[in-house]
C-alpha cells in the first residue's frame, strides 16, 4: 500500500509538471489556433537563458546573495522570452494568418530548430545546473499509518506547489484583469473580439510571453531536477498526450490530463513495466490518450468538435 | 515559345486521359527519366551517389508516400518514420529467416507489413481528426521505437541492438557499388511513382482527395470515409515501408532504431509540406531541398566563415546549421505556403506566354 502510495504521489508530481508544460500549449492554442511545437524548444530556451544568467549576473555584479541573483535572473530571463514573443509575432505569425493548421504546425518547427540551434549559440551547449535554492531531501510522510511511512521528495513537493501556484495565478490573470478577458475573447473568437476592438496582434505577443512564461518555470524546475541540457526539449513530446486527453482548448483539462497522465505513466511503468521489458512510460501515455480518444474525439474538457457542410 | 499546346487535339479517350497531356511534358518527363538511368551514372561520382542521390532517391520514394497521405487524403501524420521502420525491420526478418528470400521480395513483404501497421493506427482517424490526429499518430512512432529497441526478435536477438544485411544481390546481380545502389533505388521510384500518378487521378485518389476537402460533405454524397481513409493509410504506408527497406538495406546496411526516430518523420513532413501537398512532383522537389540544404550549409558556412577570416568550430556550425535550417522552413512556408510544386506550374503558366507579354 505504502508502495503503491509512493507511486500515485510520485506520479502526481509529475503530472503537476506536465500540466505546466501543456499549459503553454493549450494557451497558444486557444488563443492563435497554432500548435506550438515549439513550446519544448522555449523551454530549453528559458532554461538555458535562466541557468547562464543566474550564473553570469553575479560574476558581472560582484554578488554574494544567491536569492538576488537568482532573482534578477528571472527577470532578465523574461525579459528574453517577451523579446521572444514578439519577434516571433512580428516575423512569423503575422505573415501566416489564415494558413491552414498544419502550415502553422510546420512553422513552429521551424521555430524549434532555430531555436535550439540559437539558445545553444548564445548560451552554450553543455550541461548546466539550476541552483533556486529546492531542499533536495527525501521526507517519509505517514509514518503512524503505514510501517516505514511514504517516501516523498521533498524537491518534488516545491515543485508541485509551484505549479499549482502558477496556474492559480493565471486563472486569476485570465478571469479578473481586463487582459485576461480580451484574452477569452479571442480564443473564443477572433473576428468577434477584432470587431470590437480588441487588437489581435498585442493579444498574441501576450500569450506568447505568457506561454514563454510557463517555459521558463517550466524549465527551472525540470532544470533544477535533472540539469538544464538538450534532452529538456523532450519534456514537450512528453506533454503532448495531455494536451489530447484535456482537450486543446482547455485549461483545466490540462491540468486534469496532465495529473492522468503522469499518474497514468508511473503507475504502469511500476505495475505493467517489469513484465515487458520496461521504458514504456513513453509510449504508455500516448496510448492511453489514443484510447481515450477513440471514445471521446475532443478530449476531456475540449469543446464538442461540431462538422458543418 | 516552345511550350504551347496550341494544335494538340486529343481526339481520343486514350489521349484524353493521358497522364501528361501536353506533348512537351511527355518528352521532358522521358528525357529526364532516361538521363537518370543512362546519363547520372556516367557524370558523377561516387560521393555524390552516396551523400545525395541515393538518399534522394530514397527519401523522394517516403515523401511521396507520405503525400498520398497528407496531401492526397488530409490525414495529418507524425508516424510516417514508425512505418519506415516497420518496413525496414520486417524486411530485414523476411530475408534473414526464409532461406533464399529474394530482396525485392523481402523489401515488398516489409511494405506489407508496415501497410498491416498502417491501417491499425490508422483507425483511429475515423473518430479523431486534424491536430488531434496528428498527435495520435506520435503514438505509432513512440511504440514501434520502442519495440523495436525493446523487442529482441526483431533484431534476432543481436546483442548490440542494430541490425545489419550484406551482400544484396537480384537474380545474381549484386546490389553493393553505389553505382548499382542507385540505379535498384531508381528503378523503385519509377515504378512506385508512376503507379502513385495513376492512383491518385483515378477513382480512389479523387475519393481521397474529397475526404481532404471536407470529409463530412464527401460522405453526405456516398464515399464511404472508412474505406477512403485506410486505403490512404495503407498505400501511404506500404509506399513509406518500402523505403524505409531502402532506407535500411541500401542506404544504411546496418541500422538502429534511431534511424527511423521522429526526427525522420518531422523530415518526411517537411519535405511534404516544402514540396507541395497534394502534388506528386511536389514530393521530389521537397526531398531534394531537404537533402541538400544540409549538406549545402555544412560545406558553405566554413568557407563563408574563412572568407570573413571567422574559423567558425564544427559546434557553432552545426549550431548555425539548425538555425538557418529552421528559418528558411519559415520563410519558406511564409513566402510560398503551397510549395515547390506551386512555384514549378507558375513558373509552366509563365512559360507558356514567353516571350510574349499577353
Amino acid at each position: 500500500m505504502a508502495f503503491f502510495l509512493e507511486a500515485l504521489l510520485g506520479g502526481l508530481m509529475a503530472g503537476m509538471l506536465y500540466s505546466l508544460v501543456a499549459l503553454g500549449f493549450v494557451l497558444i492554442y486557444k488563443a492563435s489556433g497554432v500548435f506550438n511545437f515549439a513550446q519544448g524548444a522555449m523551454v530549453l530556451f528559458a532554461a538555458l537563458a535562466m541557468a547562464r544568467f543566474s550564473e553570469w549576473i553575479p560574476a558581472w555584479l560582484g554578488l554574494d546573495d544567491k536569492f538576488l541573483g537568482n532573482l534578477i535572473a528571472f527577470v532578465l530571463s523574461a525579459g528574453v522570452m517577451f523579446v521572444l514573443a514578439w519577434l516571433i509575432e512580428r516575423l512569423v505569425l503575422r505573415h501566416l494568418v489564415n494558413q491552414e493548421g498544419v502550415t502553422l504546425l510546420m512553422a513552429t518547427l521551424g521555430i524549434t530548430y532555430f531555436l535550439d540551434g540559437l539558445g545553444q549559440t548564445i548560451f552554450g551547449s553543455d550541461i548546466y545546473k539550476i541552483d533556486v535554492g529546492m531542499p533536495k531531501d527525501p521526507v517519509f510522510l505517514f509514518e503512524g499509518l503505514f510501517s516505514g511511512g511514504v517516501l516523498v521528495n521533498l524537491e518534488d513537493v516545491y515543485a508541485a506547489c509551484i505549479a499549482a501556484l502558477l496556474v492559480v495565478v493565471l486563472s486569476l490573470f485570465f478571469q479578473k484583469t481586463s487582459t485576461g478577458r480580451a484574452l477569452r475573447a479571442v480564443a473564443d473568437d477572433h473576428q468577434a473580439a477584432q470587431s470590437i476592438g480588441i487588437p489581435l496582434n498585442r493579444i498574441w505577443v501576450i500569450v506568447w510571453f505568457v506561454a514563454g512564461i510557463t517555459a521558463l518555470v517550466a524549465g527551472i524546475i525540470w532544470g533544477s531536477k535533472m540539469g538544464v541540457q538538450f534532452s529538456l526539449t523532450t519534456v514537450a513530446l512528453r506533454a503532448l498526450p495531455v494536451i489530447i486527453l484535456g482537450g486543446l482548448t482547455s485549461v483545466p483539462g490540462a491540468i486534469i490530463g496532465g495529473l492522468i497522465i503522469g499518474v497514468g505513466e508511473k503507475l504502469s511503468e511500476v505495475y505493467l513495466g517489469p513484465m515487458v521489458g520496461g521504458g514504456i512510460e513513453i509510449w504508455f501515455a500516448y496510448v492511453l490518450a489514443l484510447v481515450f480518444l477513440l471514445f471521446r474525439p475532443q478530449g476531456l474538457f475540449g469543446e464538442k468538435i461540431i462538422d458543418r457542410v | 515559345m516552345f511550350y504551347r499546346e496550341n494544335g494538340q487535339f486529343k481526339t481520343s479517350y486514350r489521349k484524353d486521359q493521358q497522364i501528361f497531356t501536353i506533348t512537351q511534358d511527355r518528352w521532358a518527363i522521358l528525357a529526364l527519366v532516361a538521363f537518370a538511368f543512362v546519363g547520372v551514372p556516367f557524370l558523377v561520382d561516387e560521393y555524390m551517389f552516396r551523400a545525395i542521390l541515393i538518399p534522394f532517391l530514397i527519401l523522394s520514394l517516403a515523401a511521396l508516400g507520405v503525400n498520398i497521405l497528407v496531401g492526397y487524403c488530409g490525414q495529418i501524420s507524425l508516424g510516417s518514420g514508425a512505418f519506415m521502420a516497420v518496413g525496414a525491420y520486417m524486411a530485414y526478418n523476411t530475408y534473414i529467416r526464409i532461406e533464399g528470400m529474394p530482396l525485392i521480395l523481402a523489401l515488398l513483404s516489409g511494405g506489407f507489413f508496415a501497410t498491416l501497421v498502417g491501417i491499425f493506427f490508422g483507425v483511429p482517424s475515423l473518430r479523431v481528426k486534424g491536430l488531434y490526429l496528428a498527435v495520435a499518430t506520435l503514438a505509432a512512432q513512440f511504440f514501434c521505437d520502442w519495440t523495436f529497441l525493446r523487442v529482441g526478435w526483431f533484431t534476432n536477438h543481436n546483442a548490440s541492438g542494430s541490425v545489419s544485411v550484406a551482400n544484396l544481390n537480384v537474380l545474381g546481380v549484386g546490389i553493393n557499388t553505389p553505382l548499382e545502389k542507385y540505379l535498384f533505388c531508381l528503378v523503385f521510384l519509377t515504378v512506385f511513382g508512376l503507379l502513385a500518378k495513376n492512383l491518385v487521378r483515378s477513382a480512389i485518389g479523387r475519393e481521397w482527395m474529397a475526404i481532404r476537402d471536407m470529409d463530412v460533405a464527401a460522405a453526405v454524397i456516398g464515399i464511404r470515409p472508412v474505406y477512403a481513409k485506410l486505403s490512404a493509410f495503407a498505400v501511404s504506408s506500404f509506399i513509406v515501408g518500402v523505403a524505409g527497406g531502402l532506407w535500411g538495406f541500401v542506404h544504411l546496411g546496418s541500422w538502429e532504431p534511431a534511424a527511423f526516430s521522429i526526427d525522420r518523420s518531422f523530415q518526411l513532413l517537411f519535405m511534404v509540406i516544402i514540396g507541395g501537398m497534394g502534388s506528386i512532383m511536389g514530393s521530389f522537389f521537397g526531398a531534394a531541398f531537404i537533402v541538400i540544404l544540409p549538406i549545402f550549409l555544412n560545406q558553405f558556412l566554413p568557407f563563408a566563415g574563412s572568407l570573413l577570416g571567422v574559423a567558425i568550430s564544427t559546434a557553432a556550425v552545426s549550431h548555425a546549421e539548425f538555425m538557418i535550417f529552421g528559418a528558411l522552413i519559415v520563410w519558406f512556408l511564409i513566402v510560398e505556403p503551397h510549395g515547390l510544386a506551386k512555384l514549378w506550374s507558375i513558373a509552366k503558366q509563365k512559360l507558356r506566354l514567353w516571350p510574349f507579354p499577353h
